[in-house]
């Protein structure tokens, strides 16, 4: 098992930070390109789930998988969404997600007044207490691939 | 507070004199940086916007809540999950209005006020107006436009404090410029 990339995207879109791990193949566009790609499919998705839904719907599109790999996403009531590519032995993340948001972007992020929340995430602290919470996920694997 | 202590999810003590004292610091200086009362109650709301903004995601983060179906589940979120948090008291909801998109939140005791008496200069002064942009903030980020206000308030000689909540609309998101 193992962790790809992570989007983190505010509520307009504005991808507040990336980061990937073991990624092996670029999507041949510019990083920018691929943000817009990847919100503008997000939004799309989002309302199209809501649409088709039969009933009310509560959590709305939770993760969907190619026969390559699983992508993850966890939007919060304030329209910050993250967005987690794994591969295809991860099950349900969600409390992985939440976390992300909870310890990592509200401690570090929101609760540092000179973080500003619709610009891209500058803080190393942030950069670096995120990439050492995924690494120490059980389903992050430095040699798989 | 400490960073590294800030952590966690469990709510951290700290002492209410202490808290309602800088408050009161905090609208004493604004008192002397601006000439009226107006000038004053509109820079307490403003920064209680400021601080809701980031307040909504520290309360997500924490009481793990979610999206509020309707406007009377929000009003109860807000008195009786948010207001406990934060202030430690659990206002009551009342004066619903007919249509449902407006109530009244009753303050049997302001924290925000135990010291505190207002002199006779400063007669318009909205002693925490704070509170105000702090819930028109913090709903906003929640896709909710709100009024808020006070229409009564101990300071002024009222029995309790009561702050006004009127729903203004849904705000809808929209993709970002210049994509369709």
């Amino acid at each position: 098992m193992t962790v790809h990339n992570l989007y983190l995207f505010d509520r307009n879109g504005v991808c507040l930070h990336y980061s990937e791990w073991h990624r092996k193949k670029q999507a041949g566009i510019s990083k920018e390109e691929e943000f817009k790609l990847m919100y503008g499919m997000l939004f799309s998705m989002r309302s199209f789930v809501g649409k088709m839904s039969p009933v009310d719907m509560k959590d709305g599109f939770l993760a969907f998988q190619t026969s390559k790999y699983k992508l993850h996403y966890y939007e919060t009531p304030s329209g910050l969404k993250v967005v987690m590519n794994t591969d295809l032995g991860v099950g349900n993340i969600r409390d992985v997600l939440h976390q992300i948001y909870s310890n990592i972007y509200v401690e570090f992020v929101v609760k540092n007044p000179l973080c500003s929340m619709s610009e891209p995430i500058q803080s190393e602290l942030f950069r670096a207490k995120l990439d050492g919470f995924i690494r120490g996920l059980p389903f992050f694997s430095a040699r798989a691939g | 507070m400490s960073r590294q202590a800030g952590r966690g999810t469990e709510s951290k003590k700290m002492s209410s004199e202490l808290f309602t004292l800088t408050y009161g610091a905090l609208v004493t200086q604004l008192c002397k940086d601006y000439e009226n009362d107006e000038d004053v109650n509109k820079q307490l709301d403003k920064m209680g916007y400021n601080i809701g903004v980031r307040l909504i995601e520290d309360f997500l983060a924490r009481s793990n809540v979610g999206r509020c179906h309707d406007f009377r589940e929000t009003a109860d979120v807000i008195a009786k999950v948010a207001f406990k948090m934060y202030l430690g008291i659990t206002p009551s909801i009342t004066n619903w209005s007919p249509a449902g998109d407006e109530f009244s939140l009753i303050l049997e005791n302001n924290p925000l006020v135990d010291f505190v008496e207002l002199p006779d200069n400063h007669s318009s002064l909205i002693y925490s107006n704070l509170l105000c942009g702090v819930l028109r903030g913090a709903l906003e980020m929640v896709q909710m436009a709100v009024d808020v206000k006070f229409v009564q308030d101990t300071l002024k000689g009222d029995g309790v404090t009561e702050i006004r909540m009127k729903f203004v609309k849904r705000i809808e998101d929209n993709l970002p410029a210049g994509e369709e």
